[in-house]
């Protein structure tokens, strides 16, 4: 089972939304977010921007690789969600 | 129920409700300030829909793009969306929520790159209202120093059918069909930084607002001057005499009398755009702008180097009303008479981007 790791600030935008989140089988990191929009819908939004293609200032990795929408999640892939270095 | 008075704030580090009993507005020890909300993101818009009793403030992550946020329990909890508001996938990605506007049950959203999107559901979902960016003018639309953004929404508060947008460095827009069809209006507008003077469209209008009691007046402060407009905007009179500089900000208008309006003129736009001689003062005129006079009392005369942005005035309903202004160093100041005399409520917020108020029974 594919497991995903949010960062605080997103998921503090989802009342009842995990840090850590097993997303069941998934193939690609577009369908672990989807997987997760579905159990707090907008979430995708706030992760993926038009294109569609991954927000400029969020960074993924699958198993500490940088990844893309359509990066493949093995059966037991690691998805890091996190925020990259902005704002001010 | 108590009547309670909030001054809602719009900051680069997330809304604050600053609240007081109306009797005490002026004292600065009569407030209680709440916040950081929205989870500390820079907000552009913040208001009250006194039809659903909502706060509604508009803003964008640098993470996490753009959304409205809501609250039904002034401010207690949120929700935020942005379903809907996109140009598609094949458009440009919406970085930002610049006005949030209710009226004749929709809201609207002015956002970046410059549209408009309407919500019939209180902004839970969003529509593009796409006749405003199908305008043949479309193409030639450059952002200014904020960005391509639609940052001021007016409505007719007795027409439906009819609203005008501000676009930044585009200039005003109006709709006379529910936001079907759109048509510049900027005759009279300068646009200093073009070749043409007056081009049809390219001005750096800062804000607009509705003048009380005459449907077709409008006032405008601009990149390039204050204006006053007696025909819904299709021209501008420019109403610079007696101002210290061309350059500002915000303008409100009195809730009773067309021919009173007040801004903030700063010094220029290469200048530093702080206070004219670092001496901070509202302007006001009575006769629709053919004179003005600075309100001082009360306002720091010297070293006053901030500005105040195109959101940042505002006023109240109460009797005689009170004028507020934040500061682009998170000072927040007062009138409770109408900008006769001023105090300081606020000293320590971030840097604000808009101010509104609401009066709310609790």
């Amino acid at each position: 089972m594919a497991t995903v790791v949010l960062p605080r600030s997103l998921v503090a935008l989802f009342p009842g939304a995990e840090r850590r989140v097993d997303v069941g089988p998934v193939t690609s990191v577009a369908e672990a977010i989807a997987a997760l929009d579905a159990r707090w819908p907008g979430l995708r939004d706030r992760i993926v921007e038009e294109g569609p293609r991954i927000r400029r200032y969020i960074n993924v990795y699958v198993d500490g690789q940088p990844a893309e929408l359509t990066t493949p999640v093995p059966p037991t892939g690691l998805v890091h969600v996190l925020p990259a270095v902005a704002g001010g | 129920m108590d009547q309670h008075l909030l001054v809602l704030l719009g900051t680069k580090k997330g809304a604050f409700i600053a609240e007081a009993d109306p009797d005490r507005r002026a004292d600065p020890a009569a407030y209680r300030l709440r916040g950081p909300l929205c989870e500390g993101w820079p907000i552009n818009d913040f208001r009250h829909d006194p039809a659903s009793g909502a706060l509604y403030a508009g803003g964008g992550s640098p993470w996490y793009g753009a959304a409205v946020w809501r609250s039904d329990d002034l401010g207690q909890t949120w929700s935020h969306s942005s379903e809907g508001l996109t140009y598609g996938d094949d458009g440009p990605a919406m970085r930002s929520v610049w006005q949030v506007t209710s009226a004749h049950g929709a809201l609207y959203a002015g956002v970046e790159p410059a549209g408009l999107f309407r919500s019939d559901d209180g902004g839970a979902t969003w529509a593009h209202v796409e006749g405003l960016t199908r305008h043949p003018t479309r193409d030639s639309w450059q952002p200014g120093n904020g960005g391509l953004i639609c940052h001021t929404v007016l409505a007719d508060p007795a027409d439906a059918q009819r609203m005008w947008v501000g676009i930044s460095s585009v200039g005003c827009f109006a709709t006379e069909d529910g936001g079907r069809t759109w048509e510049a209006r900027n005759t009279g507008v300068r646009a200093d930084y073009m070749p043409d003077k007056y081009p049809e469209t390219g001005q750096c209008v800062h804000k607009m607002a509705l003048a009380a009691g005459r449907p077709d007046r409008l006032y405008q402060q601009n990149h390039c001057g204050t204006y006053r407009s007696d025909d819904a905007g299709r021209t501008w009179e420019c109403l610079d005499p007696g101002l210290p500089s061309t350059f500002g900000f915000p303008v409100v208008a009195h809730p009773q009398d067309p021919d009173t309006c007040f801004t903030i003129p700063l010094n220029g736009d290469d200048r530093g755009r702080y206070f004219p001689d670092a001496a901070m003062a509202v302007w006001r005129t009575r006769d629709a702008g053919t004179s003005w006079a600075p309100l001082r009392a009360g306002l720091p005369q010297q070293d006053a180097y901030m500005g105040v942005l195109r959101d940042g005035m505002t006023r109240d309903d109460l009797s005689p009303f009170g004028l507020y202004f934040g500061t682009s160093t998170g000072q927040l100041w007062a009138s409770p008479d109408e900008g006769e005399h001023w105090h300081r409520l606020l000293d320590t917020l971030p840097p604000i981007y808009s101010v509104e108020t609401a009066l709310v029974t609790a």
